[in-house]
Parts: C-alpha cells; structure tokens; sequence
C-alpha cells in the first residue's frame, strides 16, 4: 500500500490507523498492533516537527507484506538530519522547548524489529522498519 | 478536570499523541496555575493511544511540579501504556498506581 499526505498533525492519527489497518491481515495480537501504531506515530510525527518545520510538505507511507513480516517506509522532503547517529541515541531532541522527549527513535528500535534511517541534508529522510509478525500457532492466545 | 486538596486530577481520554498534546499541555498548566495548586496526578487509564509525545509532556509536568515543590503522580493500569512508560525510563522518577484511590491514599 502507498499513502501520500499533507503534514497536518490532525494527519497524525489516521496515517497511523491506516497501516494498522494494513497490518492486520497478519493477524497480530494486540501488543504487536499497538507497537506498529506507535512506531508509525513517532516516524510521522518527526516528519510533521522536523522534517517540515519551515512549511507544510507530503508524506509518503509505503507498506508491503511479505510471509510474516511488515516492512513499513515513512519519507518525507523535507530538512533532513545532519548527524542520524546523534539525532537517533536515546533523549536527544532538537526541540527541547518543544517539550519533545528524545525518545521517537528509541520507540521506533524497540517497537519493531529492525529500523533504519536514510537522510540528507536539505533534501528529506527515509525511515524503513520491519516487524515480524508471530505465527498464531506460536502465540499464547 | 478536578481538584482534590492541593492536587489537580486530570483524568484523559483517547489519543495522546503530538497532535493531542499541545492543547492538554495548555489546559493542564492554566488550571494548576490559576488555582494555585502543588501536586497534579495524571490519570491515563482510558487512554487508548500514546506514543513519546505523552512522554514529553508528562516529563514538562513533572518539571512544573518540582518547581512548585510538588509531585507528579501517574495512574494507569492498562498494559500497551505501561510498556511505553518503562521504556521511557520515566517510572524512576515518578510513582505509578494501578487505581487513583491509591494514588490517593499513599500521598
Ligand atoms: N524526519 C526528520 N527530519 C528532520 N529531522 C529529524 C527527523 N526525524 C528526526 N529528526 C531529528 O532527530 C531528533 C530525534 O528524534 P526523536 O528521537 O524522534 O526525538 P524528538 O522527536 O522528541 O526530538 C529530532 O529532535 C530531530 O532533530
Ligand atoms: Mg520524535
């Protein structure tokens, strides 16, 4: 599936629906519904704060299934990330008045499986997560 | 909204996100500012989304507090919200209680 929309943070909420929508044809419990949500959140959300700080722009979802595994790409065109190794450790933020915790990235890296970020000054940043989705047979429902 | 003593109960609802939480930062701070209050407690059991956004804002909360010499005081009890509570690192700092009673009667 691809998503294309405006950096509203009212956009916040149903970007992040949309791919649980996306998601549950894998059949997740709710834990592994609620990590994606909030994964997608915090990517948006930094897309929304950072990336477009200076002005409105369009954010791409794109999402794709394959076996049990979601793969889950946020883009946005917008300021990019000068230093990704800084910007992803653990409580540093920008925008510290903005009452940001830091902690997106690490949300990100601890609700999936797998996170990386591409980025490059002044022309946007990619944000790729997977997520394996456990087989219902190997669940304890 | 609602005060007990010289606390501030705010109970939320829904979804706390970035979005969300710039309009329950102003609501919260007005509030415990106007009535002169010391503690505030945090009710985020109904709460049916948060993501670090919750975290920040629960992090300025705590700092007001602290300033007025008072506590923060957080009660949940739902499981997808607790998860991000720990990770955040937050529980050392401030108390957590499954039920406001309890949050309550320990204070
Ligand atoms: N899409 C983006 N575009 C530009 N900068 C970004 C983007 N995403 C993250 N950043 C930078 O990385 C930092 C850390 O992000 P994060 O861990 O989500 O914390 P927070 O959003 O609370 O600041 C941000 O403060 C910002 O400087
Ligand atoms: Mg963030």
């Amino acid at each position: 599936m691809k998503l294309e929309f405006l950096s509203k943070s009212k956009n916040e909420s149903f970007s992040r629906v949309v791919v649980a929508a996306f998601a549950s044809q894998l059949d997740p419990t709710l834990e592994e519904l609620s990590d994606i949500k909030t994964a997608v959140s915090e990517a948006v959300t930094n897309a929304i704060i950072h990336g477009y700080e200076y002005g409105e722009g369009l954010i791409t979802i794109e999402a794709s299934i394959r076996e049990n595994e979601i793969e889950i790409i946020v883009k946005d065109s917008g300021k990019g990330i000068e230093n990704i190794e800084e910007a992803m450790e653990p409580f540093y933020t920008s925008k510290p008045n903005l009452e940001r915790s830091g902690m997106g990235f690490t949300v990100m890296e601890t609700f999936m499986d797998s996170l990386v970020v591409e980025s490059k000054k002044g022309e946007g940043t990619v944000v790729k997560m997977t997520k394996q989705i456990k087989k219902v047979s190997d669940k304890e429902r | 909204m609602e005060i007990f003593e010289d606390s501030l109960i705010v109970k939320l609802k829904g979804e706390l996100d970035h979005h969300a939480a710039e309009e329950i930062r102003k609501k919260i701070d007005n509030y415990y500012l106007a009535n002169d209050l010391v503690n505030i407690i945090l009710e985020l059991s109904e709460l049916t989304f948060m993501d670090s956004s919750g975290i920040g804002l629960i992090m300025g909360r705590y700092k007001i507090t602290s300033e007025n010499k008072g506590e923060l005081i957080l009660v949940c009890e739902r499981e997808s919200i607790k998860k991000i509570l720990n990770m955040s690192g937050l529980l050392k700092m401030v108390k957590l209680y499954p039920r406001l009673d309890l949050a309550i009667t320990n204070n």
